[in-house]
């Protein structure tokens, strides 16, 4: 297969991107400086957000049959219209602030709405440092899942044991379901991308299928239902009037462990290395293909932790669709993350945010849901083509940064 | 090219390999086709009893030129597994047997063994297994199509599947509300036009990462199309209801013997699909036009320095495989359902994304990898009726595990288009 000829090499990996790590080697920014950088990163996705907010309210307003309607009178009462769809907007979005953010119970949800975004959106993000575009999220979240749900149905076990146990079940899960995808490219070439759509699907009829055995389908039910997870294997809610359970406090710590692994520890570098530049990390002596194998094994390994607090979390029974939308919204979240841990925790939080208050939303104003994915899949498109926002916005710097990146034409490896 | 030394080494050309390495390459293929021949044996052949018979319906309802095949079940599972065997044999006989034209033989004689097993002591509908893979393999087949359109330019699209579902809305709305069908598929083109539009922009204006882009289209076309269906259609019920494309003849050629009924008497869009894949499958190869497309997919700057605008050919196919992926979508609406759902492409683009990268991104190889795994969904229906314990589930995992092989190279290594992927700047 020829590589492609007319990328400039690039340098090894630097931490430029990452707010966190600083910049030793090149200049040492007080820390003020240090924060003039993090807000100047900011500034990108923030307009992101903005920008997609604004054609989503655009994309309200002109879909509701009673605003249209003034509008077309617009040349006979310009106010009635203009005022009619700023009442929409408002209360649109008034409802999803005050059903993400606006109470204690608001915020419990967002945060537990959040914890799996945040671990698939890191498993995205890791495979992103290693160079590999990891859309596999949902497949492996959902064998992760499984194989949790497979420990919480088969086993009675005190929960000291028993939750553990179904964690570390559901890591392993979802790390054969990515290493499967690491194993192929780093032995054959085939595609990441490829591989792990497939292998979504592949996850998902096994899941079809596992839901009609008398292993995991409810006693003496027809419908494709697990019975509900036992309360040994259930994430406990660390504070009593608050009900956000432990699955956030592990997703934090995730989090960090991830960042303390790809920026201070020899794995990471070199899983930054092979991302940065596979054929210098090989002219280096790293070993290509474990790192490649490890990488999506560890990538797998977090979705199906994620798979897994769902699943011990908040919708304790597996179902054909227990999964909702997660993995491709951690596909979102991690570009608007820029694929640095932090930046993932900051958006998992924001996407976790609208996904809770959109429930609120869709209640109170009849702004149907979907309304949100249209939303995440602007903010996409805004950090993928930063141009497009400078258009807009008419910003000159081109401190927005370039697009990234992330992977290569099917048949380069 | 100055890479091709750095490169890891491809796999080896049939035509270069030392002995042993042919001689392996034979040997899994007849290991493949032996194992096949005995799993048809095994399976099907010992678990029948000798006095069942199993009987095929060779007509579509209604007509009945040719009679109703009735086998006995397991003289007929031996003889397809011993065919499935002697194709073993003689892959180890010929110079670099073809695994798909083998193997491929040898499933097919075991899928055949498992159709007549399944119909044992009953009555198979053998017409309407093949006719329902057809029907099933066209939208499969034209969203294949609109990914090569693509991807020979140097595109990637793994938005088929956003882009079908986009116009399958757009199609069932407008036909729904003119009221005429043919305005619905044009809308639905339109549509598909216009998401192929937006994707050549963002990947060749903007360079965005053309997964990304994907990606994104992918999502946005789910969000909308399911916000507008909550937001209008729930509450104007009549602007769902396009009805669908009545099935047309075309005299004398319908009265061809099975392959009439099933090949000359469809909708527009099964018509369509076929002349497609035969024009193109003529026009890349053979016009300029098609000559263009592939030398701006495999070597960007050559095409570029004899004048080709990449940029403009770019444009120009995506666009294209946008109004073909508008024409698989309305397929959902106005060939099959005749209403819009929610998410209802459920996954075809991606099966799409399979059938091209199977096929090889030539017209025909898609055309074949639809069939197949357009056959392997309907094979699901007819176990079914038949009442045969086989778990649907393994039936319609097939499609993805077979692309998997497929692209980690285990029956060849699919040629890609070279420059797929990359971003092309003139002058650069």
């Amino acid at each position: 297969m020829t590589a492609p000829p007319t990328e400039a090499p690039e340098a090894l990996p630097s931490d430029a991107d990452d707010p966190l790590a600083g910049a030793p080697h090149e200049r040492r920014p007080g820390v003020v400086g240090a924060l003039r950088e993090l807000a100047l990163g900011l500034i990108g996705p923030l307009l992101a957000i903005l920008t997609a907010l604004i054609v989503g309210a655009l994309i309200i307003v002109f879909t509701d049959p009673t605003t249209l309607e003034a509008w077309g009178s617009f040349f006979s009462a310009p106010g009635t219209a203009l005022a009619d769809s700023w009442d929409l907007i408002a209360t649109s979005y008034r409802a999803l602030f005050d059903s993400s953010l606006g109470s204690q119970r608001a915020l419990a949800r967002t945060l537990v709405q959040s914890t799996p975004l945040i671990l698939v959106g890191l498993s995205v993000a890791l495979a992103f440092k290693a160079g590999m575009f990891n859309i596999g999220g949902a497949g492996q979240l959902i064998v992760g899942a499984m194989a949790a749900a497979w420990i919480g149905i088969t086993f009675d076990l005190p929960q000291v044991v028993h939750l553990p146990l179904a964690l570390v079940a559901g890591v392993i899960g979802g790390a054969v379901w990515g290493g499967i995808v690491g194993f192929l490219k780093a032995r054959t070439g085939a595609h990441e991308v490829i591989t792990s759509i497939m292998l979504n699907f592949v996850a998902l009829r096994l899941l079809d299928y596992a839901l009609s055995t008398d292993t995991f389908r409810r006693p003496g039910r027809s419908d494709p239902i697990s019975p509900e997870m036992p309360a040994s294997v259930r994430l406990p809610e660390p504070i009593d009037s608050f009900q956000v359970h432990l699955g956030f406090v592990i997703a934090l710590l995730v989090a960090w462990g991830a960042w303390w692994l790809l920026q201070r520890t020899t794995i990471g570098f070199r899983m930054r290395a092979v991302g940065a530049n596979a054929k210098a990390a090989r002219y280096a002596g790293m070993g290509v293909a474990a790192t490649t194998v490890l990488s999506m094994g560890i990538a797998g390994g977090l979705a199906g932790l994620g798979g897994t607090t769902i699943l011990l979390g908040s919708t304790p029974r597996l179902t054909g669709g227990f999964f909702a939308s997660v993995g491709f919204d951690a596909i979102a979240l991690a570009l608007l993350g820029r694929a640095s841990p932090i930046g993932v925790v900051g958006a998992g939080l924001l996407f976790g945010a609208l996904q809770a208050g959109s429930t609120g939303m869709q209640a109170q104003t009849s702004t149907p849901i979907d309304i949100i994915f249209v939303i995440q899949a602007l903010i996409i498109l805004f950090v993928a083509a930063p141009a497009i926002v400078r258009t807009v916005w008419r910003v000159k710097e081109t401190r927005l940064g370039a697009g990234q990146r992330f992977s290569a034409g099917w048949g380069a490896q | 090219m100055t890479s091709v030394t750095t490169a890891p080494a491809p796999a080896p050309r049939d035509d270069v390999v030392e002995d042993t390495g042919a001689r392996r390459h034979a040997l899994t293929v007849a290991g493949l086709c032996f194992l096949a021949g005995v799993a048809a044996i095994v399976l099907f052949g010992l678990t029948a009893t000798s006095d069942q018979v199993s009987t095929l319906l060779m007509n579509p309802r209604g007509v009945d030129t040719i009679p109703d095949v009735e086998l006995p079940t397991q003289i007929a599972a031996f003889v397809l597994g011993f065919g499935a065997i002697a194709l073993g044999v003689r892959a180890l006989q010929v110079v670099d047997p073809k695994i798909t034209v083998f193997f491929g033989g040898a499933l097919g004689l075991f899928a055949l063994a498992l159709v007549i097993w399944a119909a044992r002591d009953g009555t198979g509908a053998f017409y309407g297994l093949i006719a329902g893979s057809v029907q099933r393999a066209t939208p499969i087949a034209l969203g294949a199509i609109a990914g090569l359109l693509c991807e020979r330019t140097g595109v990637i699209n793994i938005a088929i599947e956003g882009m079908m579902l986009a116009a399958a809305f757009g199609a069932a709305i407008t036909a729904s509300a003119t009221g005429s069908l043919w305005i619905g598929l044009l809308c639905g083109v339109l549509t598909g036009a216009l998401f192929g539009a937006i994707h050549a922009v963002i990947s060749i204006r903007y360079e965005v990462d053309q997964i990304v882009g994907g990606t994104f289209i992918n999502i946005f076309a789910l969000g909308l199309t399911s916000y507008l269906t909550v937001r209008v259609l729930v509450e104007y019920s009549d602007l769902n209801q396009p009805g669908t494309f009545r099935p047309f003849e075309i005299p004398l050629l319908v009265d061809i013997p099975f392959l009439g009924p099933l090949l000359f008497s469809q909708n527009v869009f099964g018509f369509v699909m076929f002349g497609l894949v035969a024009f193109l499958a003529w026009a890349l190869f053979n016009t300029r036009w098609g000559l263009r497309v592939r030398s701006v997919g495999e070597h960007p700057r050559a095409a570029d320095t004899v004048g080709i605008s990449v940029r403009f050919i770019r444009y120009r196919n995506v666009i294209l495989g946008g109004m073909v992926a508008g024409i698989g979508g309305a397929w959902f609406t106005l060939g099959s359902a005749g209403r819009f759902d929610q998410n209802m492409t459920n996954g075809k683009g991606f099966i799409a994304l399979a059938a091209m990268i199977f096929g090889r991104w030539h017209p025909v190889g898609a055309l074949i990898a639809a069939l197949i795994f357009g056959f392997s969904e309907q094979l699901n229906d007819y176990l079914a009726l038949l009442d045969t314990p086989i778990p649907s589930e393994f039936l319609l995992m097939a499609p993805y595990v077979v692309t998997i092989v497929v692209v980690a190279g285990l029956v060849g290594r699919p040629r890609v288009p070279a420059a797929n992927g990359q971003v092309y700047r003139s002058g650069g």
